[in-house]
């Protein structure tokens, strides 16, 4: 027992030595230099040289000697190719020994040599292996096809060994079935469109059934494989489910974490209905919660996982924010992960115990560790609106303690609370300006200048302020360079009188004495902007911010839904897909989650991830070919030597500014082209919410273009063809036919009244029952001459929102009552909701963000619109034309991704997102509303207009 | 799947390096020691990527094990690999040290052979290896065929765990229910978080292939029976313990011998143990706990230099039981020049090195309270940072399960052998120990 002498050998000469030992008569000699050769094989000496001594020890009945021949095989045979085919007789000799563990070691090892005139002589053993009588010789040689694979793909392909392994998966031995399944799934992975595993239902149910009989590790090997396969329907979803929640209770993580995978996946394709489904979700709790007290390491891999899975499925955890509490001792890797966790589940209900929670962690001792838990608390005031004032005051608290970084994360995060509540917590702008001199990193100092900029009216010396960041201009961040020039010019429309010169000092710093273009940009365009219209200006600077959304750091969907398709894997830790961090072909295939219960494809929401700049614009160009023009023409020669001739110019507008201009100033009015105003509004309304990643003008312009909005040829809404509402023989002869329209924001209904009786008619009347959405006559149905026998008349009956209410089935059901001097008759019609969809239904994009993420999941629906043959620019025009908006364009991959909203007459707002894929003709549309029953008929609007 | 596997001493010296795949060089076993084991600052993760290649590592005293790989691989599946390699090295050769490593590695390496094929785990049960694996190494050739069958039927097999053939004397097992109690308190004594994270450890000398049907008071189960009226389940308890109560359980985890799906569908707890010492199951539970002692702290700032500290401990259980090994480790600001302790039970000791008070305990019976009080000096600093005020921990010793749990019944079965469930000589105890433990202050 005291083999670590052979790792103190340094003598020289050593190599000789074990030559000799080698050839040495004495078996034990022998195998003494064996274990010397390993041992400094394991040290990295280079011990190739005695390759033809050692293999000529191969040949012996000691199982322990030939084993460690095998591995130094295993280790040179690839440096020493022609020495190596010595030792393929004795292979080939152990594949048939009476001893199992000898064969199955002989066809171990020798998949194992990477040397070509070897694994032809591989391939008759692993034959006959692979159909052995021994259930462990077979498994051995199941995960041998799989070496043999990864050396000659072609070879295992003509020597139909996949085959062999395929008929494997139906083997007695549970073990040998997962070790096929293992190696099956490998090479599946290097043939992306092979159908190698071919699973369906009897081979998954040969797993599910091998599942409860296997190793844990096969079990894992069996999960992981299961989690690829695609259910026919919800049954088949939910008996797999079913078979795969008994392993939530495994006690080996990794088993419990690959049955999670599973569930989470197929779980798509229940209904929500189903009780099933609830019941499956109150399942994954615990053993979730489970996987907290295992080893650290594992635990950093369950959190990691539980932050997909809190993203995705949040009601599943939403009672579990205590053991997320970090403790005192945790290694800190998992206390970064809990954190990050109990952000995600802060809600109203448990905000109390959090902030708590954060406060302590703010004073412990780990850097990053308490700047993350100070940003934490400025998200929780964002995030739960109850608990704004008590995060300020803590975050005072905390300011108070002049711990440098903890007084620069704090002022980060109240820069964002103020973004999220204007005019509330003001109060403490004074306290954050007593700390302005210990900020030394960019995005404090940029925030800290954002807070002096916006409410530059409030601080009596905000001039001072700025001024003195101004000193050092060149030497800061482009963060705050850019921050600052938007604050001084801030300030500057807001104290116009005192504050001429800094404005001048700031801009002319930014132009002239700068070499970074987005900041030279940003100058030139405020200059330009105060100097022509500074009306505009005003409007541009001190545009309405567009919300911060509540969430932050979220994952995009797409990418969130293909790492659950990951669970427990490396790409889970990651955050990554496999594409990102493994070479070559394997993993490279993206995997999806299976379409959504109800629809007949895959899901995916709009990014919620992204914020607005960095996002492509729908492409439209702008119509106002001027203001493109204006900007193109600006007169953009560096001002070296022309300095003084702007200066003027500069002095006429802050002149403007003081006389004429100042009325329109004050009283609001919107001079310029107010759609301009929105646009360039857009690039310092945009900054603030994302001062880290420095958008500059290059993002506000590219919301100049996308804006105008509705610049393509709006081709009006859609007014479908005549139907026959009332047939003459129900109706004593009046035949009714009509169509429902909006125009100009008006409804109508336009009908065709015909007599068909041999009377004339008189005295038309209209009225409807109450209706979802209150739909009722606006006027008296106007048919002012009487209706001669056959004559027909066309009426139109404008329409209003503001009748009496009453849900209908179907939703959009219209029952109508005309009288005329004959009788009263009744009938029933249909409206397409587009008819509803008012004009003013283009949602902010920020706001879209915020509102399509809280919206529940459950809410979202989804449908194919078939046969479509129309670009996404042509479709989006279509569909403006019946008031649903394109807020915003994304390609990815050679697939259109539009985001729309409408809006309903009565306030209801429906998100929607449609992917179009260049080439097929079929779109696909998922669409959010809080009142999920519209969405059909939404859909029905979409068809309507697409195909008309 | 895993690439390859190295055991590093402290210093980053190589002692066992076994590559799997073929994309796995040489350099990786220098690229961990440079980038992790070498690193300056503390390890801020237990996966790292360096240069595309994934390495997953954990430390077992001042051992490295690390995985390396370059695919996609289930990262839960290669730690649960990693920490089972400690317990087979364990099993083996005892703790894992450098010298143990150093003299085993032949055998190491004959275990990563048969553990790990191509970087898929294969079987890795103690009981099954030992059967093969001996180191005799010549066992090889003097088995006859029916006994090498044996081995790989029983490797491969379903029971991997446990080999046929098994034979005692006098057929007995042990049950220790082992609980370690965690806690988080506020100053002002409310329980910020608590739960019980228990294990059942099963020592069973059983001839054959016994099979074993395992019962607990577990609500679930107690309440299915009450609705049903009564059952022949054995009501009353055969091991000890009233079992009156029942107690709701969180989740519960099995050793792989346990049929999981009987369990959830049953709820029953149905196995053929493992021979010798296994842990059959774990369980957590937050409802109801006992918490055996309530740590009450008082600190005051006495001016900049001095702090006085006062903590009282309550126990919490009958009066009739006894904790031992109570330790209460009260942490002191870095600063701390000298310190003075008066507590009335017990021993309390300044420890600089720690900076902390320890104040142990040797033995405290329920329903009593214990104080100390401490004055301690502090050398002033112009450090602007507050002391951050580590919670005071406890550890401690009981003789009941702090989460409820009773032991109803361990049946034995075994067909083929001549023994009942009667004959079977059963123990169960039960330890309650502090996980962790902490009140803040």
């Amino acid at each position: 027992m005291t083999d670590s002498k052979y790792f103190t050998t340094t003598k020289k000469g050593e190599i000789f030595e074990l030559k000799a030992e080698l050839n040495s008569d004495k078996k034990e000699k022998k195998k003494e230099a064996v274990k010397k050769v390993i041992a400094s094989m394991t040290v990295g000496k280079d011990v190739s040289a005695l390759f033809p001594d050692v293999v000529n020890c191969m040949q012996t009945d000691n199982l322990e000697l030939k084993k460690l021949v095998y591995l130094y095989l295993m280790n040179y045979a690839k440096s020493q190719p022609d020495m190596a085919i010595m030792a393929v007789n004795t292979f080939v000799k152990d594949c048939e020994d009476l001893n199992p563990l000898i064969r199955a070691l002989a066809v171990r090892t020798m998949g194992c040599i990477r040397v070509d005139k070897i694994t032809e002589y591989l391939c008759e053993p692993l034959r006959k292996c692979l159909k052995d009588e021994d259930p462990y010789v077979r498994k051995t040689a199941a995960v041998c096809v799989a070496k043999l694979h990864d050396i000659n793909a072609q070879l295992v392909e003509d020597q139909g060994f996949l085959d062999t392994l395929k008929d494997l998966i139906s083997d007695s031995n549970p073990m040998v079935v997962a070790n096929a399944v293992a190696a099956l799934s490998e090479i599946a992975e290097s043939h992306p469109n092979s159908n190698l595993l071919d699973l369906n239902p009897q081979t998954i149910n040969k797993l599910l059934t091998a599942l409860n009989e296997c190793t844990e590790w096969g079990q894992i090997f069996i999960l992981d494989c299961l989690a690829s396969y695609l259910p026919r329907d919800d049954r088949e979803s939910q008996s797999i489910c079913e078979r795969v929640t008994p392993r939530l209770s495994h006690a080996n993580s990794a088993v419990v974490l690959s049955a999670v995978k599973v569930l989470m996946k197929f779980m798509e394709m229940l209904p929500k209905d189903l009780d099933y489904y609830g019941t499956l979700l109150k399942k994954l709790a615990p053993p979730l919660v489970t996987l907290l007290s295992a080893e650290p390491e594992l635990q950093y891999v369950a959190l990691r996982n539980i932050n997909l899975i809190v993203q995705k499925r949040p009601e599943i955890l939403k009672h579990e924010m205590k053991v997320f509490f970090v403790k005192y001792n945790d290694p800190i890797y998992v206390k970064l992960e809990k954190l990050d966790i109990m952000i995600r589940l802060a809600s109203q209900a448990n905000i109390a115990q959090v902030l708590a929670e954060l406060k302590e962690y703010a004073t412990e001792v780990d850097v990053d560790f308490v700047r993350k838990a100070v940003r934490a608390i400025g998200r929780c005031a964002i995030k739960v609106e109850q608990s704004a004032e008590r995060c300020v005051s803590t975050l005072l608290d905390l300011i108070q303690t002049k711990v440098n970084y903890v007084v620069q994360e704090a002022i980060v995060v109240i820069k964002d609370i103020f973004r999220k509540y204007p005019n509330k917590y003001e109060s403490v702008i004074a306290t954050l300006c007593e700390n302005l001199d210990s900020l030394d990193e960019p995005e404090a100092r940029a925030a800290m200048i954002w807070i002096v900029g916006e409410y530059a009216e409030r601080i009596d010396n905000a001039d001072e302020l700025l001024e003195s960041f101004l000193e050092g201009f060149h030497d800061e961040s482009t963060q705050v360079q850019l921050q600052l020039l938007t604050a001084i010019v801030k300030l500057f429309l807001k104290k116009p009188t005192e504050t001429q010169e800094l404005v001048q000092q700031v801009l002319s710093l930014a132009t002239q004495d700068s070499d970074n273009p987005d900041l030279r940009d940003r100058g030139y365009i405020y200059w330009r902007l105060l100097s022509t219209d500074p009306v505009a200006a005003k409007e541009v600077v001190l545009a309405e911010k567009p919300l911060i959304s509540e969430e932050t750091d979220l994952i995009e969907p797409t990418l969130l839904e293909e790492l659950i398709c990951h669970i427990g894997t490396l790409a889970s830790v990651y955050h990554k897909p496999p594409s990102a961090f493994v070479e070559g072909s394997r993993g490279v295939q993206h995997k999806r989650l299976p379409p959504r219960a109800g629809s007949g494809e895959s899901t995916e929401s709009p990014d919620v991830g992204q914020s607005g700049p960095s996002e492509a614009p729908p492409a439209v160009i702008p119509s106002q070919g001027d203001l493109l023009g204006d900007l193109l023409n600006l007169d953009l020669a560096p001002p070296t030597a022309t300095v003084p001739s702007v200066q003027p110019s500069m002095q006429m507008g802050a002149m403007d500014l003081l006389g004429g201009g100042l009325d329109s100033l004050l009283g609001g009015d919107i001079g310029g082209s107010p759609s301009m105003g929105a646009g360039l509004g857009a690039a310092p309304a945009a900054m603030p919410a994302s001062l880290g990643s420095a958008p500059a003008v290059g993002g506000g312009l590219g919301d100049l273009f996308d804006l105008g909005g509705g610049v393509g040829m709006p081709t009006g809404s859609y007014v479908a063809p005549k139907t026959v509402w009332l047939l003459a023989m129900k109706a004593k002869g009046l035949e009714i036919s009509g169509t429902f329209a909006r125009r100009g924001g008006i409804i109508q209904m336009d009908l065709s009244l015909t007599n068909k009786a041999m009377s004339v008619m008189t005295d038309f009347a209209i009225q409807f029952n109450r209706n979802s959405f209150g739909l009722a006559p606006a006027g008296p149905l106007q048919v002012l001459t009487p209706l001669s026998p056959n004559q027909t008349i066309d009426v139109s009956l404008p329409l209003s929102t503001s009748g009496p209410v009453m849900k209908m089935e179907p939703l959009n059901n219209l029952q109508v009552a005309v009288k005329n001097n004959i009788d009263v008759f009744y009938f029933s019609c249909q409206y397409p909701l587009s008819l509803l969809f008012v004009e003013d239904g283009k949602m902010d994009r920020q706001v879209f963000l915020a509102t399509w993420k809280d919206i529940p999941n459950d809410n979202e629906a989804q449908f194919q619109i078939k046969d479509i043959h129309l670009n996404s620019d042509v479709a989006s025009n279509k569909l403006q034309g019946s008031n649903i908006f394109t807020i915003a364009k994304r390609t990815v991959e050679g697939q259109d991704m539009l985001y729309q909203s409408v809006k309903l007459t009565n306030g209801i707002w429906v998100l929607a997102e449609m992917r179009i894929q260049t080439g097929n003709p079929n779109y696909t549309l998922s669409i959010k509303c809080r009142a999920p029953e519209v969405c059909p008929f939404v859909y029905q609007c979409y068809e309507l207009v697409l195909k008309n | 799947m895993i690439g390859g596997l190295f055991i590093y001493n402290h210093k980053g010296e190589v002692l066992i390096s076994r590559v799997y795949r073929d994309d796995i060089g040489r350099n990786a076993v220098d690229a961990f020691r440079v980038n992790v084991i070498h690193a300056r600052q503390q390890v801020r993760s237990p996966v790292t990527n360096i240069a595309r290649t994934s390495f997953f590592h954990v430390k077992r005293s001042n051992i490295w094990l690390a995985a390396v790989t370059k695919q996609n691989v289930n990262a839960a599946m290669v730690f649960e690999f990693l920490y089972k390699m400690c317990d087979v090295m364990t099993a083996y050769f005892g703790k894992i040290s450098e010298e143990n490593i150093k003299n085993n590695f032949v055998l190491i390496y004959e275990l990563l052979d048969e553990i790990l094929d191509f970087g898929y785990p294969q079987n890795s049960e103690t009981g099954a290896l030992k059967t093969f694996i001996t180191q005799q190494g010549i066992k090889g050739q003097h088995q006859t065929k029916e006994e090498q069958s044996q081995i790989t039927s029983q490797v491969t097999g379903q029971i991997g765990w446990r080999r046929e053939g098994i034979k005692y004397r006098r057929n007995e097992l042990f049950l220790d229910v082992l609980e370690s109690v965690n806690l988080l308190m506020s100053p002002q004594g409310q329980v910020l978080s608590a739960h019980v994270s228990g294990r059942v450890v099963m020592k069973s000398y059983l001839s054959g292939m016994p099979e074993c049907k395992f019962g607990m008071n577990d609500k679930i189960v107690i309440d299915k029976q009450g609705k049903g009226g009564t059952t022949d389940e054995p009501g009353k308890s055969e091991l000890g313990g009233s079992g009156k109560q029942s107690i709701a359980i969180d989740d519960c985890t099995f050793h792989q011998c346990v049929r999981l799906s009987k369990f959830d569908s049953e709820r029953s707890i149905s196995f053929i143990p493992p021979d010798g010492e296994y842990e059959l199951m774990r369980y957590r539970t937050t409802k109801d706990i006992i918490l055996p002692f309530r740590v009450i702290p008082l600190v005051r700032e006495v001016g900049r230099t001095k702090l006085e500290v006062k903590v009282v401990i309550k126990s919490n259980f009958k009066p009739s039981l006894l904790a031992q090994k109570i330790e209460v480790r009260i942490p002191t600001p870095l600063n701390t020049s000298g310190v003075q302790v008066i507590c009335m039970k017990g021993k309390a000791k300044y420890k600089a090195s720690e900076n902390a008070i320890v104040w142990k305990i040797k033995r405290m019976a329920g329903m009593k309270e214990s104080q100390i009080s401490a004055e301690i000096e502090l050398l002033p600093t112009n450090d602007k940072k507050k002391w951050a005020r580590p919670p005071i921990s406890m550890k401690f010793q009981v003789p009941f399960a702090p989460s409820g749990l009773k032991v109803r019944y361990l049946k034995v079965f075994e067909s083929k052998l001549n023994y009942s469930d009667h004959d079977v000589i059963k123990w169960v105890r039960y330890i309650g120990r502090s996980g962790i433990y902490e009140t803040r202050c």
